[in-house]
């Protein structure tokens, strides 16, 4: 119900919204939590396994039962946890884990089988037998234990992701982080202060305590107008910050407020990464629950939580509200409500030596040892030293004390200390480095401690970056001493809560340690305790005490859990935010993209690159007609095509040429200015790494091109090559890929198309095979290569990219007037596989020179990279793979890439496996498929017949082997 | 995780691609013997604390970098150009 005080709701703006299709109320600054409060709505969930009816039970991020689904449609979110949920116009909820309903949840029947439902069941339940698994019992658990579910359709929302950098990081706007905040951006650092909440101020929303004589909040309120006003501090609220990682680097998920995100195309959420100089964590604490039996029915909730509902949103989940507590807090909490008007039944104290002076029926000494009510809380069974009491309440708020939220101490492998004064775990200092805890996160409770904590930590952290620290007075507050009696489970017998989000028990715990899984890891793995999304975060320490008594070892003996990034769930749509569809990869495109496109060419990926396959023209229906074309254009004509995906690397430096000795197996300082020459590039363990021609422009100017695929990898190997083996060589070099335009003009006829674009036209003589040099292409200074990946008399031309799209239509546009035309991949691939060129089909990591016939490329004169491994016994021989041709000699008249060899007669496989094949195509040149792939010994095995078995796509037939250059063995065609 | 480039400031981790160590640097010469270049090549050491190796600011100026660093803790302590440390010309 909604209390007659004002809280921090907004009551002008009233808002509507639905819950499970049900229409409700609620105000401007509400959640969906305090708004479904003051609607009277106890129920809002079932429980994980059990199906029981659940409520809200806390107020933050830690809440483990009202998880609901948010939104409709594709753009639903399961989980969201209710209490975090910002109420907006329109809001649409749904209860997770029930059907049909929630008050008719026929899986609610579970709970009657609970007792075959503990702790290890899925071990013990079904073993037996095996193959029921997978049919039936997998998918009978998945049904009936779970939260929401997604939509499974796509998520047309948008996320965001950023990078943030500060002098100060300050995790949490309580009155710890406002006073570090306030110091540290007085002397003049650059401050990023985070909360996960909508408003700074923690804790002083949530309770009535006074700063400096005024109500905490507006302490809060005006220290926040005070750092907005700085500039040098950046507040971000609704941010959480969810992991800390190395070199002073934290994850941190932003939420939009809902007016923002409901705009077109503003992102719902943001994944930060922000890199701190330094940072003070005054993330606060988490109170935790007391066990006892049947305490999870709605209507009992934390203590602190009832509180933040009462004064700062103004409802009251109950009519008659009891308290239980082992510590101070419970006190606050009745005298909170009795200022709120609101009627308290009892307040219980299990501490004997308790005493109270508040109008209530007060029990000292006294423990809640079960609740009533099925649908939610009627009664409570009070155990005192005169016997059991039974009281009606229709609200129970418990306190077992409070644990310092240090989580984010502990990412990076720390371990946090136990204080038996607190009864609770503390950060240690130094286990993140650069963070410092302040505040009740490092179990400073009273708010003139979190106050002073906070400002303490900024002064040591402003030293440190060698700033001055300007004069600020600590604001009065009140510094009640936290006097707490340890308090886990109330003994008794049913069912007592420790992990409500997997619904785990005490029973649980003490039959894990029972059935010897004592260590608290496998405790955890064994009754899932801690592993739901809320990471366990008011059920871990319970649990370990819980496991601690039972093994009879003390709590800092049995430890904790890892703590593990995140804090809180982050969607996997927001730290991967961006790279959905195209975005997922970068993509390339050269100058003729556009048009090819055009001309109807389906493009195909090459790395980044996109190039196009083919292009088809009128009457050809399917791409082996548009391939075959493009190959006898070239073979007979002449054929154009964009190569500027290839790497190109500029190098100059007068040890160019020692560089590129060292760096190829074969020499290039004998190479003749204005001539170009196939090298072959190793790793240092001597296999191949890629290959490429290189052409000399000057006594110290190399232009070198890689593979498409290799670019980057070529560019990083030059670049450790130079700087870390020889770096006493005069040499530079650059990618210049993207800087020029290249095509290949290719076939009988190149020289008459090019002849018609050069400014100088060219001859045999003047521009004999392997010859390069700079041209003039209609007045624009060009390159032009005698190079040739067809086996035909070609060429490429390169031209500054702005000039590629022109020249490629140009070329196109002659080439057609000539019989010839355009060519795409896989033209390309056939043109190059009747000559036996390899690609990296052929050299994909596991090849030598030796296995592609290319071993007497390694020059004898000279060391080079991988020249010493590349001797090793077993990387040439017989034994090895070699390069060979195959021809189908079969019925089947098909060979297929990836299919495996075998000798005629042998069984296909893996034993008798003699090689494989790497790259097919059809060659219209010959009229038959053709194969290049590795056969053992195969060069010695030419002529052979040999079997090919296609295992995946069931292909068999015979072939027989041949040499690797099928067309124009001779070579003549390119150099004529 | 962030390195101190020493031409770039503390950059973080994903502008960066990672080698092995340092032990990289130091190639034998052509004739120095199977065991040698076995070592140099395939032979590392997998040590729990200090360890120096090769990070290559391939997102950011290119330069290959000498990087002491704590496989425990992941401190990273220096960061040097690897043509320094090579000593070579500048
Ligand atoms: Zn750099």
């Amino acid at each position: 119900m909604r209390l007659d005080k004002p809280g921090q709701i907004d009551r002008s703006q009233a808002l509507r919204f639905t819950f499970d299709g049900r229409e409700y109320g609620g105000f401007q600054g509400d959640t969906l939590a305090s708004a479904l409060i003051a609607n009277d709505v106890r129920v809002v969930g079932r429980s994980f396994k059990y199906h029981r009816p659940r409520g809200v039970f806390s107020a933050g991020s830690e809440e483990p039962n009202a998880l609901v689904t948010i939104g409709q449609g594709a753009a639903s979110e399961p989980n969201l946890r209710a209490t975090t949920t910002e109420l907006c116009e329109g809001l649409v909820a749904q209860s997770q884990n029930r059907w049909p309903s929630l008050e008719y949840d026929l899986l609610a029947l579970n709970d009657l089988f609970a007792p075959f439902l503990g702790a290890g069941f899925y071990y013990k339940t079904f073993m037996w037998p095996a193959k029921f698994w997978e049919r039936l019992y997998e998918p009978m658990i998945r049904r009936a234990a779970g939260l929401g579910a997604l939509s499974g359709a796509p998520n047309a929302d948008h996320y965001e992701k950023a990078y943030a950098h500060c002098d100060v990081l300050v995790i949490g706007a309580g009155p710890a982080g406002l006073m570090a905040a306030l110091a540290a951006g007085r002397a003049g650092l650059d401050v990023i202060l985070a909360d996960e909440d909508v408003r700074t101020g923690g804790r002083l929303n949530a309770e009535t305590v006074e700063v400096d004589g005024r109500p905490g909040a507006d302490w809060a309120q005006a220290v926040t107008d005070d750092l907005y006003a700085m500039g040098n501090v950046r507040i971000m609220t609704r941010t959480t910050v969810t992991g800390a990682y190395d070199g002073g680097t934290y994850g941190a998920l932003e939420r939009l407020s809902p007016d923002v995100a409901a705009r077109t195309g503003a992102p719902r959420e943001c994944f930060w990464r922000i890199a701190a100089r330094r940072t003070i964590l005054a993330a606060g604490a988490l109170e935790r629950p007391v066990a006892f039996q049947n305490n999870d029915r709605p209507g009992v909730m934390m203590a602190g939580a009832l509180r933040a509902y009462v004064n700062r949103w103004a409802v009251s989940p109950g009519k008659t509200v009891t308290v239980f507590g082992n510590n101070d807090d419970a006190h606050r909490t009745a005298a909170d409500l009795l200022a709120a008007g609101v009627h308290v039944a009892a307040l219980i104290d299990a501490r004997p030596e308790a005493s109270t002076d508040l109008p209530v029926r007060f029990y000292a000494g006294a423990q809640v040892t079960n609740a009533h009510g099925r649908g939610g809380l009627e009664a409570i069974s009070i155990a005192t030293l005169s016997g059991i009491d039974k009281v009606q309440t229709d609200c129970l708020a418990m306190s077992g004390g409070w644990n310092p939220t240090l989580h984010l101490t502990c990412h990076m492998n720390g371990r946090p200390d136990w204080s038996p004064a607190l009864a609770a775990f503390v950060p240690r200092d130094g286990a993140v480095p650069g963070l410092v805890a302040a505040g009740a996160c490092r179990g400073d409770f009273s708010t003139h401690a979190c106050l002073s904590g906070g400002l303490e930590a900024a002064r040591a952290v402003i030293r440190e970056l060698g700033k001055r620290a300007r004069k600020i007075d600590l604001p009065q507050a009140e510094d009640a001493p936290y006097r707490i009696s340890p308090l886990w489970a109330v003994p008794g017998k049913g069912r007592a809560w420790l992990d409500f989000q997997n619904d785990v028990t005490v029973k649980d715990v003490k039959l894990a340690a029972t059935e010897n899984y004592s260590s608290v890891e496998h405790m955890k793995r064994y009754t899932t305790q801690g592993m739901a999304p809320d990471q366990g975060k008011n059920s871990n320490v319970n649990a370990l005490a819980v496991l601690a008594d039972a093994t009879g070892r003390g709590i800092p003996e049995t430890g904790t859990t890892t703590y593990r990034p995140p804090f809180v769930p982050v969607p996997i749509a927001a730290m991967g935010a961006g790279a959905q569809g195209a975005g997922f990869a970068p993509q390339r495109f050269t100058t003729s993209h556009q048009v090819s496109v055009d001309m109807g060419a389906p493009m195909i990926e090459a790395g980044l690159w996109y190039r196009p396959s083919y292009f088809p023209r009128e009457g050809e229906k399917t791409w082996r007609q548009s391939c075959d074309r493009e190959v006898g254009m070239v073979r007979r004509a002449v054929g154009v095509c964009d190569v500027s995906t290839l790497g190109k690397i500029d190098v100059q430096g007068p040890d160019a040429p020692a560089f590129l000795d060292f760096l190829y197996t074969n020499m290039f300082s004998s190479l003749k200015v204005g001539r170009t020459r196939y090298g072959l590039m190793l790793r240092e363990d001597g296999h191949v790494m890629d290959d490429g021609t290189t052409a000399r422009l000057g006594e110290h100017h190399f232009l070198m091109t890689t593979t498409t695929a290799a670019a980057g990898q070529v560019m990083k190997h030059m670049e450790f090559v130079h700087q870390c083996l020889v770096p006493q060589m005069d040499v530079s070099f650059i990618s210049v890929t993207e800087q020029w335009a290249q095509f290949a003009v290719a076939g009988p006829k190149s020289r008459e198309v090019l002849n018609g674009i050069l400014d100088d036209p060219i001859d045999d003589d003047g521009f004999p095979f392997m010859a390069c040099g700079p041209v003039s292409v209609m007045g624009v200074a060009g390159r032009l290569f005698r190079i040739s990946f067809s086996g035909e008399h070609a060429y490429e031309v390169a031209v500054p990219a702005r000039y590629g799209e022109s020249l490629f239509r140009l070329l196109v546009q002659r080439a057609e007037e000539l019989d010839g035309g355009a060519y795409g991949m896989e033209a390309l691939n056939v043109l190059r596989i009747e000559k036996g060129f390899i690609t990296h089909s052929e050299i994909h990591g596991r090849t030598t020179a030796f296995d592609i016939g290319m071993e007497r490329m390694v020059s004898a004169k000279k060391d080079c990279i991988g020249k010493a491994m590349a001797a090793r016994p077993g990387l040439s021989g017989p034994e090895r793979e070699q390069l060979v041709g195959l021809v189908p000699t079969g019925a089947v008249k098909k060979l297929t890439a990836g299919a495996h060899l075998f000798d005629a007669g042998a069984a296909p496989v893996r034993e008798n496996d003699q090689g494989y094949i790497t790259s097919v195509g059809f060659s219209p040149t010959l009229g038959h498929f053709l194969g290049l792939g590795f056969l053992k010994d195969g060069r010695a095995r030419h002529g052979e017949e040999i079997r090919m078995v296609d295992h995946v796509r069931q292909i068999e037939t015979t072939c027989q082997v041949v040499d690797p250059v099928f067309f124009d063995p001779e070579g003549g065609r390119a150099r004529g | 995780m962030r390195i101190p480039c020493p031409l770039c400031g503390s950059r973080d981790i994903r502008e960066f691609d990672y080698m092995g160590h340092a032990q990289a640097l130091d190639r034998p010469e052509p004739e120095a013997g199977a065991q040698a270049w076995d070592d140099y090549v395939h032979n590392r050491d997998n040590p729990a604390g200090p360890t120096r190796d090769l990070w290559f600011h391939g997102l950011g100026c290119g330069a290959w970098l000498v990087v002491d660093r704590d496989t425990v803790s992941h401190e990273i302590t220096a960061a040097a150009l690897a043509r320094d440390v090579k000593g070579g010309a500048a």
